[in-house]
């Protein structure tokens, strides 16, 4: 008889071999010579100066991307969910819509535009301008829909109440406002900053593969076949991420909604 | 009223920024020239769209091989994580909570993840095994990307559900399978079929991992762009394929919004009728 348990076996024994496994394989290679000898000098070659400038460099873009999206993306969803400013909720699509033309795609159409008003990477502020622009290009569309949808929920007689208890408009924004959408706004910040810290593509194409952040360093050890190193860059991206991830997440009410990135 | 038009103003500000390179590029792929720049316009002509479907281009057959490869890969993916998905979902369901929260946790850590880490980890995996790069190491890439997207969309679905009517139709006599098939498969399917697009979605936008579990003759549109914006040799065809698909996009959630508005009518119509 069939079992309804015995369902997910499938879907066990593919994580198990294509999740867990590989996982466990760059914790093995990240402690290991090419020779399996033990060793720490994979850590070590990470954690040279360069390299700790790199994880500085992408710690630096990844937190000004995220800020500048949601400085961007936090009024944006506020005003889509204002029912007098905007009555349709279909209109929200038009600002997620770009996120279903092909990424790398839509960067060459950033190129272009930044080639064409002459913004390029020929000195290194040109090209932080260069790399921010295209980053906020690509991830704006990601923070508009977790924001929209906290402040979907907002309820408004909290607004009202704090108003008519004499708050200036400033202290209404601060104390009742921003603490009750701040589930969405940490669930929008992490779909930016993890991304940013890892997407070489943007760096490599608008920065003439000058600017190094942690996934051009990962991806470098990667073309060079050197796995070991590659997978102890790995291990400390992962616990940097990690480490962020527990920090925001004190905020237990994160949108448990990771999977409507799209929808 | 002052602050309705300040914020319709932004708004419509943001969205127009947001367009801008799209539409640039709309607008430029109907010229000629090879650099865009605007003391160049001349008069509009189609070549860009003529040479996108003359295929005695190599350029043009590069682009349409990697259009088609993209496509097939992200059906595959989609076809593979929906099918193993669901079933994951429903047995997760039932499952013990220890399972269950083992499952659960797996998932979301292949979620989590940088993409960069799960694409390095699969091709360690890859050359530890000494597999060959093949098509189907980068369907097990993709579909690694996308499963736990389904299994999280189906699980709401199997939640929502009246437990009571898989009873019921075992004490009517239907098979735990029939009844699965007849009772419990009808009741997440829209979560079946939103797991589906979302894997589509995620699997086209693809790069990372795309690059590095795929054989590097095999392109798919993100490799090739990447590619050749690296080489510095940009297709000046890519100009109008945006615009295709930009168009396609438009034309698509235009249908999707006409229909939702029908259908939210109608529910209002049946909600004041049943008054």
């Amino acid at each position: 008889m069939l079992n309804r348990k015995h369902l997910s076996i499938p879907y066990a024994l593919f994580l198990l071999s294509f999740v867990v496994t590989p996982l466990v394989l760059i914790i093995v290679y990240s402690i290991t010579t090419p020779d399996w000898n033990l060793t720490i000098n994979n850590y070590k070659t990470v954690f040279t100066s360069d390299n700790v400038n790199t994880l500085f460099t992408s710690l630096f873009i990844a937190i000004i991307t995220t800020i500048v999206c949601l400085l961007i993306g936090y009024p944006l969803a506020y005003l889509l969910a204002d029912r007098q400013v905007n009555k349709s909720k279909v209109f929200v699509y038009f600002f997620v819509m770009p996120m279903w033309i092909n990424f790398v795609l839509r960067s060459n159409a950033t190129k272009e535009l930044l080639d064409l008003f002459n913004i390029n990477a020929s000195n290194t502020t040109g090209m932080y301008i260069c790399v921010f622009i295209a980053m906020v290009y690509d991830y704006l569309p990601f923070v508009i829909l977790p924001l929209y949808s906290t402040m979907l929920k907002l309820d408004k007689t909290v607004i009202e109440a704090a108003r008519d208890l004499g708050a200036k408009p400033s202290t209404v924004f601060v104390k009742t406002i921003i603490p009750l959408t701040m589930p969405g706004i940490i669930s929008a910040s992490t779909m930016v900053f993890m991304p940013t810290m890892c997407s070489y593509v943007i760096t490599d194409v608008f920065s003439n593969q000058k600017l190094q952040i942690m996934g051009n360093l990962i991806n470098q050890y990667f073309n060079a076949a050197q796995w070991n190193y590659g997978s102890a860059a790995s291990i400390v991206l992962l616990v940097i991420l990690f480490i962020i991830m527990r920090v925001t997440s004190n905020h237990k009410e994160v949108d448990e909604s990771v999977g409507g990135r799209v929808w | 009223m002052v602050k309705k038009i300040l914020g319709k103003f932004y708004i419509y500000f943001i969205l127009l920024l947001m367009y801008l390179p799209i539409l640039v590029l709309i607008f430029f792929s109907f010229q000629e020239i090879v650099t865009i720049r605007f003391d160049a316009i001349s008069t509009p002509s189609f070549k860009l769209y003529v040479d996108l479907f003359d295929f005695s281009l190599r350029q043009t057959n590069e682009i349409w091989i990697a259009v088609l490869h993209t496509i097939e890969i992200a059906l595959a993916a989609a076809g593979v994580s929906t099918i193993i998905g669901t079933l994951g979902a429903i047995g997760i369901f039932y499952s013990r909570k220890r399972v269950r929260n083992v499952l659960n946790s797996i998932s979301n850590i292949s979620i989590v993840n940088a993409e960069i880490v799960t694409a390095l980890s699969l091709r360690i995996l890859y050359s530890f095994l000494d597999v060959k790069l093949s098509f189907f190491t980068l369907l097990i890439g993709h579909v690694v990307l996308t499963i736990p997207f389904v299994v999280l969309n189906v699980m709401p679905k199997l939640q929502q559900m009246d437990a009571n009517e898989y009873e019921a139709a075992l004490d009517l006599g239907a098979t735990p399978t029939k009844a699965l098939y007849k009772v419990v498969l009808p009741e997440i399917f829209p979560g079946i079929i939103s797991g589906f697009l979302l894997s589509v979605t995620l699997s086209l936008d693809d790069y990372i991992i795309t690059a590095y579990t795929s054989d590097t003759t095999f392109d798919t549109l993100s490799t090739y762009v990447y590619k050749s914006m690296v080489k510095k040799s940009v297709p000046l065809q890519f100009r109008s394929l945006t615009t295709i698909i930009f168009v396609s996009i438009l034309i698509g959630v235009v249908i999707y919004s006409i229909v939702h508005k029908r259908k939210d009518k109608k529910e209002r119509f049946k909600l004041e009728n049943s008054r």
